[in-house]
């Protein structure tokens, strides 16, 4: 084979799963950090600093859902059965979360309840969003092109664990995220947050890196094995760089590098779970190639992502560079 | 409690369901978004407040009901691979990559330019934001676009060989695309968009017509939607005519089912109007039928022979009862919808368009029309397609994945709840901002000069109102 398609749709995949949960991840770190501020001033800005990217950044999971039924059928039609509740609780949270954006403002009897579906929602789409990766990281049995285990599978010490530091994940994106967007009191106590949800970033980064070698023979030969060593050797010198520039970021009240430091420790979790993996897409069942859709569907698809994924960058970045700065209290269109 | 159930019933109840939610508020925003660019133009053309406004107040309308769409949206990108995954495995390759380009093409752009509609117009100035409009109109008909198409494969495979593990395998990709029925069901559907909106829109002028509140901000959308109504009516019945002719040729059993056709007419098939279908017994109870009419519409000859569900296997006759009723309720209100087009004609050709009463509480009783017709549409094409998920290829029954009974039955309940909770909510604040036609501080906005009176006594003359600002 000339050109490698399903590796290269393992990297699209990839990357569209990197940009949602980086872009959601700070979205739904802002409906979780909700119940932290009570002022309905407060949340007003919040949310207004989320509101007008907010569905884009969702998008990518759709990518994410949607790219993997195109490319990699065989592993779409297993990993969703195999993580029914979870996945189905996670739409139901983004849908909470999601209508929250526009029913916010319609109603101020109603204004309470809103606020509990946003910060609701969100707290159950990280949760079950973490689950769902500590599910998959558990390996999914397949026999004869199908899920073969049952329906609560998913549900281990293990899944529930990463469910939980994905939310703390999440808060970290976005309490640095409302430190660059917004001023005065409201980002001089996110910066108090990003540092416990930093701590609590580090801190679950470090069990899982002990922890996941010991899941999964393959795993703990790519952790352990030549070359792939250097790289479990120099991941944590990295995430604990990140963590410095998160903290000396904070300390100095800069603006935007917190939520660098915080994109690079989410990078950095993210291909290290992604070389741990590979090369299975289902892990310990199904390889890239052994899901992967076949070669006319593959090219086909390509063809079209290979202008349209610039394109969407581009007026994505216009669409974040429209809204950049500092959130202005009194703007919004509510 | 549930273990009785079957669990493929429960995972086709649960996606009915949720699809029959989602494409509510699609078939609203791809006609309210053409509708908003349509304002906008106007307001940049003519520099006329009223279309300002009037954009102003559908854009709030518009983000509420297009929200609910993503979320409810999302639900169904997920749903094929949780419930139907079997289906996911074999026809993923050939709609998965058309669901994915409606994604890159459509889902982003839409998603992308929205942020900027609703909250950029300060930021960066009318023909930017017109532009931003524009894309997200243009988005809504992309994806509806590469959604139809990847419906109309499953309703009229074309395109394809099968391999040895049993998955659908793309061969032409133009044949894919433009499959047999695509077109009309494009066509049909997006008219359908168009009309619907009309109708909501027609509803809420008609409304404030009625209430008096707003005059001329309510007769002109009011008239722009009867415009709507009388011109794309017409043009959807024929669509409609099209489609179903389309159907005939390749699905001759829904079409079979939508007639009410259990036996075989060798020499002129009747049109049945209303009967109660009895698929035990095979035939149409009390029916009450026009002799030959079915022939002439289907087959434009009077004579001319109609086959009937007895030369389908039994097994495989979609459920004729709830085809054959969803199709005439569609039916029904087409008519309907091209009644108040053409009564609408009448009375702007009288001069009484804005006086009207009847007219303006037959319209606002139609407002829901467009909704129950989709919705009757859709059932009628989706039911009618059954026992199939991709039709004569792939059985409904051999498509559902190996998800317990008890697993899908409380998604589905929890599917129910959430839904008729959020979305009721989200009907509900949308009905009461189209019952609110908020007054605009603006003196251009003085919908006459008894209101500029009421408000400021001290421009009591309409000029002293119209040319002085606060």
């Amino acid at each position: 084979m000339a050109i490698d398609l399903p590796f290269i749709w393992a990297a699209i995949i990839a990357f569209a799963v990197l940009a949602y949960v980086i872009l959601d991840g700070f979205d739904l770190g802002v409906g979780i950090l909700f119940p932290f501020f009570k002022e309905k001033h407060d949340r007003d800005v919040m949310m207004n600093s989320v509101a007008p990217v907010w569905d884009g950044n969702e998008t990518w999971l759709v990518l994410g859902g949607g790219g993997l039924m195109a490319v990699f059928p065989l592993a779409y039609a297993t990993i969703l059965p195999a993580l029914y509740m979870p996945l189905v609780l996670m739409l139901l949270g983004l849908i909470f979360r999601g209508v929250a954006f526009e029913y916010r403002w319609r109603t101020r009897r109603g204004e309470f309840l809103w606020d509990i579906a946003f910060s609701g929602g969100s707290m159950v789409a990280a949760c079950t969003q973490g689950v769902a990766l500590g599910a998959l990281v558990q390996g999914i049995p397949v026999e004869g092109r199908a899920y073969a285990g049952g329906w609560w599978d998913w549900l281990t010490p293990f899944s529930i664990a990463t469910g939980l530091a994905l939310i703390v994940g999440y808060a970290l994106l976005g309490a640095t995220w409302l430190v660059m967007k917004t001023s005065g009191d409201l980002a001089e106590r996110a910066r108090g947050y990003a540092l416990k949800a930093g701590l609590g970033t580090l801190f679950a980064m470090g069990v899982f890196s002990l922890w996941t070698p010991f899941l999964e023979p393959l795993y703990f030969d790519r952790w352990f094995g030549w070359p792939t060593l250097l790289f479990s050797l120099l991941v944590p010198l990295l995430v604990l760089g990140c963590f410095a520039l998160l903290v000396q970021g904070l300390r100095t009240r800069h603006d935007s590098r917190p939520f660098i430091a915080a994109l690079g420790l989410f990078v950095l979790g993210f291909a290290g779970i992604g070389i741990s993996f590979y090369p299975y897409i289902v892990p310990a069942s199904l390889t890239i190639w052994q899901a992967a859709a076949p070669e006319e569907s593959l090219a086909f698809l390509l063809a079209g992502a290979l202008v349209l994924v610039p394109m969407i960058l581009g007026y994505t970045a216009y669409a974040y560079w429209v809204f950049r700065g500092k959130v202005d209290p009194e703007e919004g269109y509510h | 409690m549930f273990e009785s159930l079957d669990a493929t019933l429960l995972a086709r109840f649960q996606f009915a369901f949720t699809v029959s939610f989602h494409i509510v508020f699609p078939a609203f925003s791809i006609g309210l978004a053409s509708y908003l660019a349509v304002l906008e133009g106007l307001w940049l053309w003519t520099k006329d407040e009223v279309y300002f406004a009037l954009f102003n107040f559908w854009k709030t309308i518009f983000a509420l009901a297009f929200g609910m769409g993503v979320v409810s949206g999302i639900v169904m990108s997920y749903q094929f691979g949780t419930n139907w995954s079997v289906f996911s495995d074999k026809a993923g390759p050939v709609i998965g990559p058309l669901m994915g380009y409606e994604v890159l093409t459509a889902f982003f752009l839409e998603a992308g330019f929205l942020g900027v509609m609703l909250f950029g117009l300060n930021r960066v100035g009318p023909k930017l934001h017109f532009f931003a409009t524009l894309m997200v109109a243009v988005g809504t008909l992309i994806s509806a676009t590469w959604i139809l198409a990847a419906n109309s494969w499953m309703q009229t495979p074309a395109g394809f060989t099968v391999n040895e593990a049993g998955q659908f395998v793309p061969v032409d990709w133009w044949a894919v695309i433009f499959n047999p029925s695509f077109p009309y069901r494009l066509v049909h559907m997006v008219l359908a968009a168009y009309l619907t909106t009309a109708f909501v829109v027609g509803a809420v002028g008609a409304y404030h017509l009625l209430r008096g509140d707003a005059p001329k901000r309510a007769k002109t959308m009011f008239s722009m939607a009867m415009w709507m109504a009388a011109v794309v009516a017409p043009i959807q019945i024929l669509a409609g005519d099209m489609h179903g002719l389309n159907t005939l040729e390749h699905q001759p059993a829904k079409v079979m089912a939508m007639e009410g056709h259990y036996q075989s007419h060798p020499d002129g098939a009747p049109l049945i109007l209303f009967g109660i279908p009895n698929s035990s017994e095979q035939r149409v109870d009390y029916a009450i039928e026009i002799p030959k009419l079915s022939s002439l519409i289907l087959k434009h000859d009077l004579d001319a022979p109609l086959a009937g569900l007895d030369t389908v296997p039994k097994e495989l006759h979609p459920p004729v009862g709830i085809v054959f009723w969803s199709f005439r309720i569609m039916v029904a209100i087409g008519f309907a919808m091209l009644g108040i087009g053409f009564w609408s004609l009448w009375c702007r050709w009288r001069g009484t368009l804005g006086e009207n009463r009847w007219l303006h509480r037959a319209a606002a009783l139609m407002g829901p029309a467009g909704f129950l017709a989709v919705l009757a549409g859709w059932v009628t094409t989706e039911v009618g397609r059954q026992p199939y998920t991709v039709y004569g290829h792939l059985l409904t029954a051999n498509s559902v994945a190996p998800i317990d009974a008890p697993a899908v039955a409380t998604s589905l309940i929890a599917f129910i709840v959430v839904y008729f909770l959020v979305f009721g909510a989200g009907t509900f604040y949308i009905l009461r901002l189209m019952g609110r036609l908020p007054r605009d501080p603006m003196p251009d906005l003085a919908e006459g000069p008894l209101r500029s009176a009421g408000i400021m006594p001290a421009a009591a003359t309409p000029s002293g109102s119209r040319h002085h600002g606060h």
